[in-house]
Order: C-alpha cells, then structure tokens, then sequence
C-alpha cells in the first residue's frame, strides 16, 4: 500500500473514532472540549521541531522558528487555560464540601 | 520505536478526548492528552538528527512562555477570543511547517501527492490563522462584532476563491515555488474576507469551524510530511471541529453557507419599528425582588449580556439567596447563548455553580411551563417568540427557550435595542413580562439588596 493510501486510511478511521467519541459530549464542556481538541491539534508541534531543528537555509530556520513559536503558544496555552476551566467545574457535592 | 511511541500519543488523544466528555473525568482526560503531547515532543527531539538546537530551544521557550501568559491570564468572559487566537497559532503552525518543506525542498523535487498535500496544509493554516485573528479582533471589540459588508463583496470572494484554486494547479504543475507563495499570500486574504462579514452572534460557529479547520491543516500537514500521529490527532480535532459546528448551526436553525454567507444582521431595514412604541412594563430592583421572593421555582436564562457585564458572580450570589429562602433555582442555556459553545456554562462555572444546575435546551424547555419567574439576563434572540410564531421573521424555526411559557419573565437589559440580529422581541412587551433597565451586574446587586430588606 502506498503512503498515501495509508494515510487517507489513518485519517478516515480517526476522523470516525473523533466523532463517534465528541458527538456524546454535553454541551455544558462544549468550550474545554474545543480548547482541548484545539491544544490536540498542536500537534503540529512535532512538524515544526523538524522543520527548526533540521532547516539548513535561514530562510528556513526562521519559518521553522515562528512554526515552533506558534505550535508551541497552542498547545501550551491550550492544555494549559483548559486545565484552569476544568478545575472550576464542581458538582454540587464538590462545592458543598468546598465551602465547609 | 520511534512509531510506536507516535502511537501511543495518539492512543492518548483519543482516550483523552473521551474523558473530556464527562464533567468528572473532563480534567484527567486533559491532562492525558497532554502527557500524549509531551511524548510526541520528546520523541521528536530525540528521533530527529537536529542541528539547530539553539533556534529549537529558543522557539519551544518563547511559544511555552507566551502560551503560559495568555492561558493563565485571560479572564473566563473572554474565553472565546483566546480559543480564537489559539486556533489561529494552530494553523499558521501548520502551514509554516508546509513552507519549510517547500524552502527546504522546492515544489519541483517533491512526489505529486506531496506537493498536493502541502498546498493543502498552507491553504487552510493561513486562512485558519488571518480568520481566526479577525474573530478575535471582532470579540475582543478591536474590529466591530457587526458584519461588515461593501458591494461587489461576493465578487470579490468568488474572483479570490477561482484565483486561489487557479494559482495552486499552475504551482503544482510549473513546480514554480513563487506560485506556492501566491497562493498562501491569496489563502491569507481569503480568511479575512470570510470572517468580516460575519456578525459577532454567529460567532460559536465561526469558531467550532476555525476549530476543524485547525485540525484539518495539521492533518494535511501530517500527508505532507508522512506523519501519523499528525494525522490522526489532525482528524479528531477536525472531526470534533466540525460536529460542534454542525450542532451550533442546528441550533439557529441555520445552515452552514447562510451563517458565512449571509451578512446576517446587516440588513437595517428588518428592525421592527413597528413593535418599539408599544409600551413596556418597566420594573425596579424591589419588583423584581418581591417575584423572585414569592416564587417557588426561579429559571435563570443568561446570554452574552452577562458575560459583558462580568455578572457571573452577582448572579451566583442572587441565586444562593433565593436557594436559602427555599426557591428552586435552575439555569436554562442555549446552545447559542454567548460566542461560542458552552461560553455560558464556563462562566457559571467560575461563579462556582454546580454544572447539575445548568440545563441544556432540551432538559430546560419543558419545565418552563411549571416555572414560576424566568430571569433573563442579558439574552435576547434565544427567547425571542417570533422565531416560533412569526414565519416572517430572518430567526423563524430557530429552536428557543420558550420562557412565555412561565407564569412572570423579567428582563434585565441596558435598553430595548435589538440583539446583534437586529430583531425586536415580542417578549418584552408581552403583559406577563417586566422589564429592568440596566446593566446585568449592577441590576442583580440591586435586586440582592432589596431582597434582604423585603
């Protein structure tokens, strides 16, 4: 099978693991869901490594840079500010016991 | 090894995207997928032959750093934006990775399903990146939240989208790099033009789409690349992107080209005029005191007015009051309330209300009719009666809550001023409806102080 063949394979089976395990979120996580899945797609993270960190040209070494800056703002920022939202979700036992 | 590691991220992906689905597990399943990030990065540094240590640590540290400040800092009411601007950091990430290949490269050298995949991954990463900072500037109040729309618009957008499609098969035949840079130049603009003419309530779909387009732009740059950890968590991101967007446009009842194509809200001339001289009943604090006071059930509607006026904390206080004077007290949220998905139930959140008390539109609905005093705050079109009785009006079919279905409904609002549809509301001047001018957090720190004194 051909590299790409693979691929489009790999893609179409998570893009089918995605939404069979999204489509059941309550919306009350609907905004950390989609902080979540947004610092996930920081993944890109690991393109702009080998693009920085193997780019021969300045050219490239600049572009790899800002790849780096950019993915790096995404995931951190995004696992980070989604963890902050998740911790004020309390249940009514949580809050109850909170403030005793 | 290398791949099975890759692997396991993946694996963490998706098993912590299936924690992020249940409000117990929701923060574990964050964290997971984060500790899937950190190994993927790990991996990739020690799998790559890396020369350029010096440029890659000086990156990871500046993106660790300003990621860290905005996260830590960004207040909850301006959530939206900063999921906005994240986007947008995601897919120019994406397409600069694109860019290096083509630097490194060139277009000419590179196998046609490549070339293909990374024209891809630059389109959607650049358009990703100029939309997503627009939506940011039209939530955060630097560009107005109205549409901005100029004639000749759709011309405009249609000559860029042929320009767009026609300069990327002459780059990837001609294998001319210039050509790939007048194409990502092009995807830029594209972003901006389709963003501008959106209006600032359509925003939870432009968002959950930028969202997808995120993902979708990793994921071709995972093709372009021949990355399958890049692909598959490019796919769950897209995928989670897209059904959310579906379900914000089911919830205005909308579909997908009418919310980016419209210009929704910018034809003036829809603004009822008819309806504005009708009278209202105006309310003071201690009105709508003594309802709150004599009811035995109180729905609380909050819509972007709330988040505004940073009343999330005044309404958490107002509504322990009335849970210690025995008043069941609920919260009826729309799915479109705000600027993005679940923008409401974050805040109320950070006001420390139990997420048991937050009803979805379909929990919410039917208790109305059981529903002694509906307070609403701040929201507008989401209760607006014409959307199911008045098959002229632009939100006709829209779902609502249909909060007329209470025996009393008060109104907090600055002034009768349409919401950002521009659509007057019959509600308010319905005989059951009391309307109190002002704003949403100075209106309910009245309303406690002349509960405490009945």
């Amino acid at each position: 099978m051909s590299v790409l063949l693979v691929g489009i394979t790999v893609f179409v089976l998570a893009a089918f693991v995605g939404f069979e395990i999204i489509s059941k979120v309550p919306p009350t996580l609907h905004t950390p869901l989609m902080s979540g899945a947004n610092a996930i797609s920081g993944i890109t993270i690991i393109g702009a490594i080998a693009a920085a960190g193997l780019g021969a040209s300045p050219l490239a070494q600049i572009l790899g840079f800002l790849a780096v800056v950019t993915a790096t703002i995404n995931v951190v920022g995004g696992f980070l500010v989604t963890d902050r939202m998740l911790e004020m979700f309390k249940s009514r036992r949580d809050r109850d016991r909170d403030s005793k | 090894m290398t791949e099975v590691l890759y692997l396991g991220a993946a694996v963490a992906f998706i098993v912590g995207l299936k924690q992020l689905g249940g409000p117990r597990t929701a923060r574990n399943g964050n964290r997971i997928a984060a500790l899937g990030m950190l190994v993927a990065i790990a991996v990739t540094l020690v799998a790559e032959d890396i020369i350029n240590w010096g440029t890659l640590a000086a990156g990871l540290a500046v993106g660790a750093g300003l990621g860290a400040w905005f996260a830590l800092r960004v207040q909850m009411t301006s959530m939206p934006q900063m999921v906005a601007a994240f986007n947008g950091f995601g897919g120019i990430a994406s397409a600069l990775v694109a860019a290096v290949a083509v630097v490194e490269v060139g277009l000419a050298d590179q196998a046609p399903e490549t070339v293909v995949t990374l024209l891809i991954s630059t389109v959607i990463g650049a358009l990703t990146f100029t939309g997503s900072f627009v939506a940011f500037g039209k939530l955060q109040g630097i560009l107005p939240g109205r549409p901005l729309v100029f004639p000749g618009q759709k011309i405009v957008n249609s000559a860029l989208a042929v320009g767009l499609v026609g300069v990327a098969i002459w780059a990837a035949i001609s294998g001319d790099t210039a050509g790939y840079w007048a194409v990502g130049a092009i995807a830029l603009v594209i972003g901006v033009m389709a963003v501008i003419p959106i209006g600032g309530a359509d925003m939870p779909v432009v968002i959950s789409l930028l969202n997808s387009f995120s993902g979708l732009a990793a994921a071709a740059a995972g093709f372009a690349i021949e990355s399958n950890a890049l692909i598959i968590g490019g796919a769950l991101v897209g995928a989670a992107g897209l059904i959310l967007t579906i379900q914000m446009t089911a919830a205005m009842n909308r579909s997908l080209a009418n919310v980016l194509f419209a210009g929704f809200g910018s034809d003036g001339s829809t603004v009822a005029g008819t309806m504005s001289d009708k009278p209202v009943t105006r309310a003071t604090p201690d009105d709508v005191a003594i309802a709150l006071a004599y009811a035995e059930s109180v729905m609380i509607v909050p819509g972007y007015g709330l988040a505004v006026a940073q009343a999330q904390h005044a309404v958490r206080e107002l509504a322990d009051s009335l849970e210690e004077m025995e008043i069941d007290v609920h919260y009826a949220i729309h799915p479109v309330a705000g600027r993005m998905p679940g923008h409401m139930n974050v805040l109320l959140a950070e006001a420390d209300v139990a997420y048991e008390q937050l009803l979805d539109l379909e929990q919410a609905d039917p208790q109305f009719a059981n529903t002694d005093v509906v307070l609403i705050l701040g929201a507008n079109d989401v209760v607006n009666p014409s959307a199911r009785d008045d098959p002229d009006s632009p939100i006709y079919g829209m779902p609502i809550l249909n909060v007329d279905r209470a025996a009393k409904v008060i109104v907090l609002k600055r002034s009768l001023s349409p919401g950002f549809a521009g659509i007057d509301n019959p509600l308010f001047y319905d005989q059951k409806t009391l309307m109190f001018f002002t704003d949403a957090k100075a209106g309910l720190e009245e309303t406690q102080s002349a509960l405490k004194h009945l």
